[in-house]
């Protein structure tokens, strides 16, 4: 009966694996050069999960080159291949934006068993 | 041809298109509309379709409801409207419209009564600015000024506060992303004014 909620579902996707904040994850993104598409793997560590159902989102942070870098993704875009958990991290709060202020051996995270 | 289609208002959400993109949606429950009556030139001095929609009991309507409606012989409908188009020649009275008249990737026009806001200030109704809220100002919301002290009157049409919304409003040139003929829906990129479960009237666009 609920229209808007079919629609939705119609479009979740199921092959997504369990992961959480702290986790540290290998993102498959499709990126389309020209008429190309080829597939980019961004990888690092889950900072912020939000929202539910089809606008599910997450922010993946890694340093690359002494840079902090943070990319958004939609949970259940067509444009993410497969995403794969590396490890899983032990973190005491949901949204780990402390990690922005620490750097090398402090921006560790203990895992998960 | 100009084709146009009644439907209901079900709520926004969001779809990935083909490309991959997430792209904002209303969902309309677009007819089946019936054609109830035909109005023409030579009878009526105009060219238009009376069309309904809209499920009801025969109890909700009254006797000249149900004799109107007994001449096209349809179900009870809970909405008429007359649509006016220039070439009513593709339409038959009893004749329905169903959500696929309109296809993938054209541009459309919607009609509909806007939420009501009831009295609004200047802020919310005209996009007039506001006061300092601050600094031991005390001018927070006002509209300012209404005039020069010259002509000591105010000119007509001088936006002032007032009643806002519940009026009849028409969003040109939006994007009809999906249709879902089954289902009978119409999906269209962006808002869509009105609340929930209005009535909308979807029309080809005039600047397609």
């Amino acid at each position: 009966m609920d229209l808007i909620k079919s629609i939705e579902t119609e479009q979740l996707r199921s092959d997504i694996p369990e992961f959480r904040a702290g986790d540290t994850v290998r993102v498959h993104v499709k990126v389309v050069e020209g008429a190309r598409e080829r597939i980019q793997i961004f990888m690092g560590i889950v900072i912020k999960k939000r929202g539910g159902g089809l606008s599910e989102t997450f922010t993946v942070r890694r340093v690359s080159y002494g840079v902090g870098v943070e990319r958004c993704f939609l949970l259940h875009s067509p444009r993410l291949g497969k995403i794969e958990v590396v490890r899983k991290g032990r973190v005491r709060r949901a949204k780990l934006y402390y990690l922005r202020q620490r750097s090398g051996k402090a921006a560790r995270i203990k895992e998960r068993s | 041809m100009i084709k146009a289609i009644l439907g209901k208002k079900i709520g926004m959400t969001q779809i990935f298109d083909e490309s991959g993109k997430a792209v904002p949606v209303t969902v309309i429950e677009a007819g089946p509309c019936v054609v109830v009556q035909k109005k023409t030139e030579e009878n009526d001095g105009y060219n238009a379709i009376q069309v309904g929609f809209g499920e009801i009991t025969e109890k909700e309507l009254n006797k000249p409801a149900k004799g109107h409606l007994a001449k096209s012989q349809a179900k009870p409908l809970r909405y008429l409207k007359e649509l006016r188009l220039k070439d009513t020649n593709a339409y038959e009275v009893g004749q329905e419209i169903k959500a696929d008249v309109f296809a993938m990737g054209e541009w459309v026009d919607v009609t509909a009564v806007s939420k009501g806001k009831g009295f609004a200030g200047g802020i919310k109704r005209h996009n007039m600015g506001r006061g300092p809220m601050g600094h031991g100002s005390k001018y927070h919301r006002r509209p300012g000024s209404a005039g020069a002290k010259g002509p000591a009157r105010i000119f007509r049409g001088r936006k002032m506060p007032g009643h806002l919304g519940g009026v009849k409003v028409t969003v040109q040139k939006l994007l009809v992303v999906k249709v879902d003929p089954n289902r009978n829906l119409i999906l269209i990129r962006g808002a869509v004014p009105g609340p929930k479960k209005s009535l909308i009237t979807i029309k080809s666009s005039v600047k397609a």
